[in-house]
């Protein structure tokens, strides 16, 4: 299954499959390791509802939604069911 | 020789170099831009070494001013050897930035940090086996714990000897041929760091294409034909950041291996399940913020008035003493009749008699000190007041221990201590001053009103200086100011600001200098010029007087609460429409993207905050001093000079700045506060607000002084005095209020100008933070007391805000519809 960043839960974890972002915010965001192939855990979304707070490469990255939008993930294991 | 440290933010950079250069350190800045360049010298090797610390950066593409300077000092040659700090808690992410230093030519070396934190989790690494890998010397340190820090050095000086070539993570990738060829390129043209800049060439960077545009186009051409097939396109930029990092988990994640079993969760994840919660996140921050100016400008610390019950006001004893010590039983006037009352036609008796008809030559208080009669307005003697030989004797008898802890209404806060103490040894400076010159003088006033209190007045600045950096260095190193910008951004967003400017702006409630100074920890240039811009409008301390005189007067005391909360809520509001109204001008652009590291939690080192206080602490000096040191002669002369200055010193309302003033008042009149005839008093008041807040209250003292016929002493300024000032304005009570709007939002004081100059960084920006902070101040004030005087203006501008927003709303509607 795919969908973007933006739209994980909690909990969700995904692989990398390719950013539609351009520009500064693409730069970024290999630079900071969110590169195809790279696996994402979405941790928390901040209280206000954005940003988000994401695992990926052993440490914790913080992204806003708008630039998660551009992050296109395949699910691997959705949300613990508890 | 030159080493240069590199590494990602929060790798623990400042650490090694804290222990590495002492207090051989230097901060400046890197040209152009304000980031801060530290330097410092090492020392422990042959030959001396001078240590360049590079800002934390994440890779060398030019995302920030942060990369681009570390670029350019790399390739500049300087650098003998780079030190590159890894963290090896996280090695993936920061062995990136490795691989871009290793295509330059210059030698590295990796030192490994905080290889004590990986083996306390049961990890292991294998420097040997990321030497091999990288072919560059690798040394294992602990920065925190002076661990293999001389070793490391030995590395680099030795590294510095062998020369290097750069290497390439796509040497045994598909795309060999292509980097060759263009590698041929730049090597044949004879360019340094071949290596570096063919990939640069490759990526498309904007920098490389300017540096060599020849050899740009060439390999542009080259990409076009050789590029292998892949996922990415002709996006190079795209496959270098995947290539790096392929190479990275291929090589590299050998060199550390990890305790088998399930991730636990870390402490700092357990202090983030708490501090970022979902409920608990705001209110915990919001607690945290509170205590930090608890902590700092608080009177009644952790609230203990309770513990001390106000003790019932002492009613100064009226006995007086003759010369021998005798207890005066009852005065007399001239004719020998015993006095009841001691005014005679509303004017207190300047002479008294004993019952002998002998004058009394001298009063004197229980102890034998001299004392003065002091004669209330109703006629009875209601104490006698202290005569001092000195300045410093009466200073001196005024302070207690109360003076410094408070005690009487509550313990004072650190800060607060901090700040009285400050207080007393400049009044100790200035008594000294006084007693030592002839009073009277014009060098005596220069040395003691200009020179002293000008450099009183940066003084005084630096107990919340001090304060508010310590909390803020705390804040900073332990990882939680990455959770408040986390925590905060959403509210920000809007504003075109991200969530951490929200810590510098709340400093402004206390003092706008450190708050300024507070917005070199934001990335964005743009987002500084933003938040320095509306920092004024945020109320500090230094007006709180001001809202306080005022509120008194307008409202009877009553209410006065709510005007200094409205004061408060203006400034707020003022710099949500200027941030606003910027965005959509000035600081136009596409809001910066928000992707940021939150570091895990560290306990904050002391040495390295006691650094950080002492850098802030120059700086705000140096910045702040000389602006400051300048103006005052300036202003001091201007204030107590006429134009004819030959023939000594005048009175304010004479002076240089009170005739220029004066001169200006018909520019106030549109604000109320300058018309009439007391207009100028308000205008020079304003005036001197522009230099420091604390001085308008002072100022129309003096006004009040010099007109009422009792001659008040300006420091004992009732409330009485000035509110008669104050209802003689011909503009009422909304002209009193755009007087205040006008303080709330002008230039808030020289010290944060000149904090605002270091932190532009250019003359053009700080004049136009100063114009638009006038013109800011100017448009309120005007709004205020038209709208205040002609309740109609209101009706008029609300219904032409409508009429522009339907108009915007339709020529909107009508370009999409066209589109």
């Amino acid at each position: 299954m795919e969908k973007m960043l933006k739209d994980f839960q909690p909990g969700e974890r995904g692989r990398v499959k390719r950013l539609t972002a351009e520009g500064k915010t693409r730069r970024r965001l290999f630079d900071m390791g969110v590169t195809p192939g790279a696996e994402i855990v979405l941790r928390k979304v901040a209280p206000l509802g954005d940003p988000l707070e994401v695992t990926l490469r052993g440490y914790e990255l913080t992204i806003r939604k708008e630039e998660a939008a551009s992050v296109q993930m395949e699910v691997l294991s959705s949300v613990r069911t508890r | 020789m030159k080493f240069a440290l590199a590494g990602n933010p929060n790798c623990g950079k400042t650490t090694l170099f804290n222990a590495l250069t002492g207090s051989t350190a230097h901060v400046g800045n890197w040209p152009g831009v304000t980031v801060d360049r530290r330097t410092g010298l090492y020392k422990k090797l042959p030959e001396r070494v001078e240590i360049v610390d590079l800002p934390g950066i994440y890779s060398l593409s030019p995302y920030s001013p942060e990369e681009t300077v570390s670029r350019d000092f790399l390739l500049s040659g300087e650098p003998d050897v780079i030190v590159n700090i890894v963290d090896a808690t996280n090695l993936e992410r920061n062995l990136y930035l490795t691989t871009q230093l290793l295509e330059t030519d210059i030698p590295v070396v990796v030192a490994l940090n905080m290889a004590d934190a990986v083996e306390r989790k049961g990890g292991r690494l294998h420097p040997e086996k990321l030497a091999e890998a990288l072919g560059v010397p690798v040394v294992a340190i602990s920065a925190l714990k002076n661990k293999n820090l001389d070793a490391v050095m030995k590395a680099a000086w030795e590294a510095a000897s062998r020369p290097r070539a750069g290497t390439c993570v796509l040497e045994d990738t598909p795309y060999r041929p292509l980097y060759e060829r263009a590698l041929r390129l730049y090597r044949e043209a004879g360019k340094d760091n071949p290596m570096f800049r063919t990939v640069k060439a490759l990526e498309g960077d904007e920098l490389e294409q300017k540096a060599s545009p020849e050899l740009f186009e060439r390999v542009a051409g080259l990409k076009k034909e050789g590029m292998p097939a892949n996922d990415f396109g002709d996006d190079f930029e795209g496959i270098m950041a995947d290539q790096r990092y392929t190479y990275i988990s291929a090589r590299l994640s050998g060199a550390v291996t990890k305790k088998e079993g399930g991730e636990k969760l870390s402490g700092s994840d357990r202090a983030d399940r708490v501090l970022t919660h979902r409920i608990w996140g705001i209110p915990i921050f919001l607690v945290i913020m509170f205590a930090v100016f608890h902590c700092t400008f608080s009177e009644n610390f952790l609230f203990l008035s309770w513990a001390f019950p106000a003790a019932g006001e002492e009613e100064a004893a009226v006995e007086l003493y003759d010369g021998s010590g005798a207890l005066i039983e009852a005065l007399y006037d001239a004719d020998g009749n015993r006095l009841e009352t001691f005014l005679v036609d509303g004017a207190p008796i300047e002479t008294f008699y004993d019952a002998s008809g002998r004058a009394y030559e001298g009063f004197f208080d229980a102890d034998g000190n001299p004392v003065e009669p002091v004669i209330g307005e109703d006629g009875s003697l209601s104490g006698a007041e202290r005569i001092f030989g000195s300045e410093m004797e009466a200073l001196l008898a005024g302070i207690s221990w109360h003076t410094f802890f408070g005690f009487e209404e509550g313990v004072n806060s650190p800060g607060v201590i901090l700040f009285n103490t400050m207080d007393v040894l400049t009044s100790l400076v200035n008594a000294a001053l006084v007693d030592a010159m002839p009073a009277g003088t014009w060098y005596t006033s220069l040395v003691v009103d200009g020179l002293w209190a000008g450099l009183a007045s940066v003084l005084s600045f630096i107990p919340q200086i001090l304060v508010l950096f310590l909390f803020l260095s705390i804040l900073e190193d332990s990882g939680y100011m990455a959770r408040v910008a986390f925590i905060m951004d959403r509210a920000f967003r809007r504003f075109g600001l991200s969530g951490k400017a929200f810590l510098p702006l709340l400093m402004c409630f206390g003092c706008a200098v450190p708050g300024i100074m507070a917005t070199r920890t934001l990335e964005n240039e743009k987002e500084r010029r933003m938040t320095i811009l509306l920092a004024p409008f945020f109320s500090c301390g230094a007006k709180l007087p001001i809202w306080a005189a005022f509120g008194a007067i307008l409202f009877a005391g009553s209410h006065s609460d709510l005007i200094v909360y409205s004061m408060y809520l203006l400034g707020i509001v003022v710099a949500v429409l200027s941030a606003i109204l910027l965005r959509k001008t000035a600081l136009r652009g596409e809001t910066p993207p928000f992707i940021m590291e939150l570091p895990a939690y560290h306990r904050p080192q002391f040495k390295n905050t006691m650094i950080h206080l002492w850098e802030k602490l120059k700086h705000y000096i140096v910045r702040a001093a000389t602006i400051i040191a300048g103006a005052v002669v300036v202003i001091w002369f201007l204030t107590n000079f006429g134009f004819a200055f030959w023939q000594g010193m005048v009175d304010q309302s004479e002076s240089i700045i009170g005739v220029i003033s004066q001169w200006f008042t018909w520019l106030f009149v549109p604000l109320g506060f300058g018309m009439g005839e007391n207009g100028w008093m308000f205008v020079v008041a304003a005036f001197t607000g522009l230099i420091a807040k604390e001085m308008v209250v002072a100022t129309m003292g003096t006004f009040v002084g010099m007109d009422d016929a009792l001659d008040q002493d300006p420091g004992s300024l009732t409330s009485t005095a000035l509110g008669s000032l104050v209802a003689g304005m011909a503009g009422g009570v909304p002209a009193a209020l755009a007087f205040m709007a006008f303080n709330l939002l002008s230039v808030p004081c020289m010290a944060a100008v000149g904090a605002a100059s270091g932190e532009f960084g250019s003359r053009r920006k700080l004049w136009f933070a100063i114009g638009y902070w006038m013109a800011t101040a100017y448009v309120v004030s005007a709004l205020i007391f038209w709208i205040g005087t002609y309740w109609w203006i209101g009706v008029i501008l609300a219904a032409l805000l409508i009429l522009a927003a339907v108009i915007w709303a339709v020529v909107r509607r009508r370009k999409k519809a066209a589109a």
